[in-house]
């Protein structure tokens, strides 16, 4: 599986990640939540940031379900959902991932049929490969 | 001063392309010094002449290797412009600019490609990994298709798009193509349940959603409008030319911003129509960017065919086959005749100004052509006396 390349604006999130927490690049000015991380804020160009803890609960805002060709590992699991996940604390913070069944279910895990638009999820961590990243699993 | 120098000051007089297949021998430099000297053949322009060159950044043979190998002159003018397709009419704009302001006199834009027989560059794993995609690729949204997918299911939940106008999309490229005995799928007709059928590539986007891979090589000849008139061919003037990188876009993971599904065809529509003495409505065919069919239907709002939803419905009861509310695509474009990072869009265009499509909208005076969405992109305005 692939791994996500560390850069140094977005080295923190990976870091809090590995810790389970799910946290965003904020501007330590004014206050503007960045995703995907950056080194300045558009908003202000502002250049310190702070991480802010988020709920991790969102719902989905879309998905897509890949079918092969593929590269080899992902073609082992094909079909499998991938969700843009809407934070409950902005709309325009869309996060990417895998709705899974359980926090260490494979990627297949979630039947695309039953994926709906809107449906509430909350963030879990998990190790792959030895790297730390966000999934979402199906909330109550 | 002149508020629009741009407008109808340049023309493209020349126009060539390889043959296309999904296996040319030829490399790609060869392949794009046949098409250049076959656009220059067209024109009636001796290789010497040519002194302004542009280009995609992706293309592969330099400047350098070209302008030695065409026997172009002291080159004074030459233009890369990034992001995949979204640059292919950027660079018919950028030889535009260069000929009207003096930096240059004949210029030559071109494409070639072995994408057919060649590497898929989402399998550079190492290339490819870099900001955004190390947010995106690692879950397994590998391909640009996956990543349209993503805002196609989006823009359906919102919109109401059906799969059946995605597959009216597809079969009037296709129906073009079966016209066109230079196109890829000239001789394989498609219909409706062909498409309905058909494996899922990246669900909710089935194989016919997705472009031809394709080996071939076009070029365009340009030269200013004074000159034009003694070309060999009737002249195709850009009447108007429009790039569109808009504020917060995140390439084909727009997914970080107000409303992701007004993309960059909507900044590059402004800029386009902003200097133009005419609109959409006054357009007789269009050539629009479709390496996937939600492509084209984001694309014909965001240069006002129609209101922001409507795309999908604008393809209802043929209306973007020959005889519709606008024909599309009329060689059968990267769906049907040939992907070449949409290039052979703008050649397209040029045939229908002169009257030699095989899909021939009669009397057809205006032609708009665009480049890439959901990539910064670009459009030209044609138009012929």
């Amino acid at each position: 599986m692939l791994k996500p390349l560390v850069d140094d604006d977005g080295a923190p999130y990976f870091e809090y990640a590995a810790k389970g927490e799910l946290r965003m690049q904020t501007c330590a000015n004014c206050g503007e939540v960045l995703f995907p991380p950056r080194p300045m804020c558009p908003r202000c160009q502002g250049i310190e940031f702070a991480w802010k803890l988020m709920s991790g609960r969102g719902h989905v805002w879309s998905f897509a379900v890949p079918h092969p060709p593929l590269l080899p590992d992902y073609a082992a699991l094909a079909p499998y959902p991938v969700v843009v996940v809407e934070l409950e604390e902005d709309r325009r913070l869309r996060v990417v991932g895998n709705l899974v069944a359980a926090e260490e279910a494979d990627i297949n895990s979630v039947d695309p049929a039953t994926i709906e638009i809107g449906q509430p999820v909350r963030a879990v961590f998990r190790e792959i490969e030895g790297f730390f990243v966000a999934a979402w699993i199906p909330d109550a | 001063m002149n508020p629009t120098p741009l407008k109808d000051r340049a023309a493209i007089v020349g126009i060539g392309q390889t043959e296309f297949a999904k296996h040319l021998e030829p490399s790609e430099k060869a392949l794009a010094c046949r098409a250049i000297a076959m656009a220059l053949d067209d024109a009636g322009i001796a290789a010497h002449e040519v002194d302004a060159f542009a280009a995609y950044t992706m293309e592969a043979t330099d400047e350098v290797e070209i302008a030695k190998a065409v026997g172009a002159g002291d080159v004074t003018f030459f233009s890369r412009v990034g992001f995949g397709g979204g640059g292919s009419c950027a660079t018919v704009g950028h030889l535009a600019m260069a000929i009207a302001t003096g930096q240059a006199d004949v210029g030559v834009a071109w494409r070639s490609r072995k994408r057919g027989s060649g590497p898929r560059p989402w399998t550079d794993t190492v290339n490819q990994l870099a900001t955004p995609a190390q947010w995106t690729r690692p879950f397994g949204l590998l391909r640009p298709v996956d990543e349209i997918a993503v805002l196609t299911r989006r823009y359906m939940h919102e919109y109401g798009m059906t799969r059946e106008q995605l597959g009216a999309v597809a079969l009037a490229c296709r129906n073009r193509a079966n016209a066109n005995p230079a196109a890829i799928m000239y001789d394989r007709p498609l219909t409706l349940d062909d498409y309905l059928s058909a494996r899922m590539i990246s669900d909710p986007l089935c194989l016919f959603d997705n472009c031809l891979e394709t080996d071939g090589a076009l070029a365009v000849v340009m030269v200013s409008a004074e000159r034009a008139v003694d070309c060999r061919r009737e002249p195709v003037y850009v009447h108007a030319f429009g790039q569109g990188l808009p504020a917060q876009h995140h390439g084909m993971v727009n997914y970080w911003n107000d409303d992701p599904l007004a993309g960059p065809s909507w900044t590059a529509a402004r800029q386009l129509w902003k200097h133009a003495d005419f609109g959409p409505a006054d357009v007789d065919v269009a050539q629009i960017y479709d390496a996937f069919t939600p492509l084209i239907p984001l694309s014909l709002e965001g240069y006002g065919f129609c209101a922001k939803g409507e795309g999908g419905a604008f393809a209802d009861d043929g209306g973007l086959e020959l005889g519709g509310r606008l024909p599309v695509n009329t060689s059968g474009g990267g769906l049907s005749e040939a992907y070449v990072h949409g290039f052979n869009l703008i050649t397209e265009g040029v045939r229908q100004l002169r009257g030699t499509s095989a899909n021939q909208v009669a009397g057809a005076s205006t032609c708009l052509v665009t480049a890439g969405e959901a990539v910064p992109t670009s459009a030209v305005l044609l138009r012929r006396d």
